[in-house]
């Protein structure tokens, strides 16, 4: 569905990502862990496109998509959920969701789509009126990853989607990226919470100073030793 | 000795809405992409020479004029942001600087050399008129140009509050990464952003026109004014730009005849610009675009 073939990127000229190539399956979730400052969000942004890819290609159903605009890709599907969720904070709830489904395509569809999702995010429905920067933590994160699915994309990004929230709301969290998939979305996940985040995972790919190193299936990885050693603290 | 009290107070009111509708332009742009426009204040001469040149010409009444320049106005906005702003908008601070200072010299000299350092007016047969208030004189152009950018000012309030385009400006003002995430074009929006912000300048030059001098460099006074009131307002506060430009159109006004010279009116002006500075840099509304 999507894939990085030997993509290098970073900021000014710095390199961050360096060769890194990998695949997603459609309808799975894929996970990359990897310690902080290894190049997780740089990767996820050149893939959203506000990181220019400098060599390499990225691959969307086959054809690149590595010289489109941001704002492309989004309308062929590929969405992003930012660290640091990233919502407009004077704006309301209701008011960033609808900025979620921007697009031509989207807007037309944008009252079936806040209908689908308020009905995954219920505590958002509460808070429609409410300007997001007034929400806590868990509920921006909710708003953030509700902004997202408002455009229905075939791809969801989410970069550390946990970062930050008490445990009981990071189980939700969890919960509702597995729910994401059953809508058939494809999800990459970026965590530092390895073991929740391997335990939803169909594919997980461990990246080490700007490329991937170990790969496998959830289940795989979460028994792999130097995994268990060096991100589980087992 | 009232009534001069009253005069000047009427005077800054009158003069007022004009700040503010400028102003507002300054403020949206600052608000939306960070820029600093300072060929900002310039703009003024592009809605005065094309009234002048309607009215002179053409016989148009400038304030037909002004609804007949909108889209040369926006135009000029969106082709700035395209081929200038927009190349340098992720460059250092002193290099948007230079551009900005750049194309205020262009415009002035442009001027300057079609169309001749003189000073023109235009004369409209109901240029004079006035009305009695409690003993003052409240000038009727000057009353039409004050109201009608409120109006202005107003409407592009509800514009940004109301539409789909002014919820996606909104959203590029709050958060750039945020805006690219949910698939907005934000080099579009940056160009309507300047587009509004030149409409809103040119606008205010053309309504002027019946009671003011057009010359090449008259829109620099205006830049700094402008500055003054977004500063005052809070850097990319709208409602603090309508408001702030009131404000300082009363105290220049004031200045004027409290001063001992008139021509050091903008030193009270000033004067409020750096205590703000210095005591409230976040200017008396704060600095959300709202
Ligand atoms: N805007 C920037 N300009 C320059 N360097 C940057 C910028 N953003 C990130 N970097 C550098 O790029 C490297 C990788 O950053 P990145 O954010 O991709 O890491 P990460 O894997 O997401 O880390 P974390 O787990 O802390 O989020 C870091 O060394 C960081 O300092
Ligand atoms: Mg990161």
């Amino acid at each position: 569905m999507l894939e990085l073939r030997q993509v290098t990127s970073g900021y000014e000229d710095i390199e961050i990502v360096k060769g890194l190539s990998l695949k997603l399956d459609e309808g799975s979730i894929t996970t990359i862990i990897g310690s902080n400052g290894v190049g997780k969000t740089t990767t996820i942004r050149t893939i959203a496109g506000l990181n220019k890819t400098w060599t390499g290609e990225i691959l969307f159903r086959n054809s690149p998509i590595q010289k489109l605009k941001p704002f492309e890709r989004v309308e062929m599907g590929i969405v992003m959920v930012p660290e640091g969720r990233r919502l407009f904070p004077s704006l309301t709830v209701e008011e960033n969701l609808l900025l979620g489904a921007f697009n031509p395509t989207a807007a037309k569809q944008a009252d079936q789509n806040m209908e689908m999702v308020l009905e995954l995010f219920p505590r958002v429905r509460e808070r429609l009126d409410q300007y997001a920067g007034t929400l806590s933590g868990g509920e921006q994160q909710m708003v953030a990853i509700s902004r997202g699915l408002m455009s229905r994309p075939k791809i969801l990004m989410l970069d550390e989607p946990s970062l930050g929230l008490a445990p009981i709301i990071v189980q939700q969290i969890f919960d509702l990226i597995a729910e994401v998939k059953k809508l058939g979305t494809t999800v990459l996940l970026v965590e530092q919470n390895v073991q929740k985040s391997l335990s939803i995972s169909d594919y997980a790919w461990v990246m080490e100073n700007g490329n991937v190193t170990i790969n496998g299936t959830g289940p795989e990885l979460m028994v792999n030793p130097e995994v268990k050693k060096a991100y589980l603290g087992l | 000795m009232a009534t001069v009290y009253l005069q000047a107070l009427i005077s800054g009111i009158l003069i007022g809405g004009v700040f503010s509708l400028i102003s507002v332009g300054l403020t949206l742009t600052f608000g939306v992409m960070k820029i600093k426009n300072f060929a900002h204040g310039d703009f003024l001469i592009v809605g005065m020479y094309f009234a002048f040149f309607c009215y002179t010409l053409l016989g148009i009444d400038p304030y037909l004029a002004a609804i007949l320049g909108l889209p040369i106005f926006f135009g000029l906005g969106w082709i700035i942001q395209k081929f200038l702003i927009r190349p340098v908008l992720y460059a250092p601070e002193t290099i948007k600087i230079l551009v900005t200072v750049g194309i205020s010299l262009c415009l002035q000299n442009i001027a300057v050399f079609f169309f001749s350092p003189d000073f023109q007016t235009v004369q409209v047969a109901y240029g004079s008129n006035t009305v009695e208030f409690f003993g003052a004189r409240i000038s009727l152009t000057r009353l039409a140009a004050t109201a009608l950018a409120v109006v202005v000012v107003i409407g592009l309030y509800q514009f940004l509050m109301k539409t789909r385009t002014g919820r996606a400006i909104r959203a590029c003002a709050e958060d750039g990464d945020g805006a690219l995430a949910v698939g907005i074009d934000i080099d579009r929006i940056y160009k309507i952003a300047l587009g509004i912000s030149t409409v809103c300048v040119c606008l205010a030059g053309a309504m002027m026109t019946p009671f003011f001098y057009i010359s090449p460099t008259v829109g620099l006074s205006f830049t700094l004014t402008a500055f003054v009131v977004v500063v005052l307002g809070g850097l990319g506060n709208l409602k603090g730009a309508l408001i702030g430009g009131f404000i300082i159109g009363v105290v220049e006004s004031f200045g004027e005849i409290l001063m001992p010279e008139a021509a050091l009116k903008q030193v009270a002006t000033f004067t409020i610009f750096t205590l703000i500075l210095l005591f409230r840099p976040t200017g008396l509304f704060g600095t959300k675009l709202t």
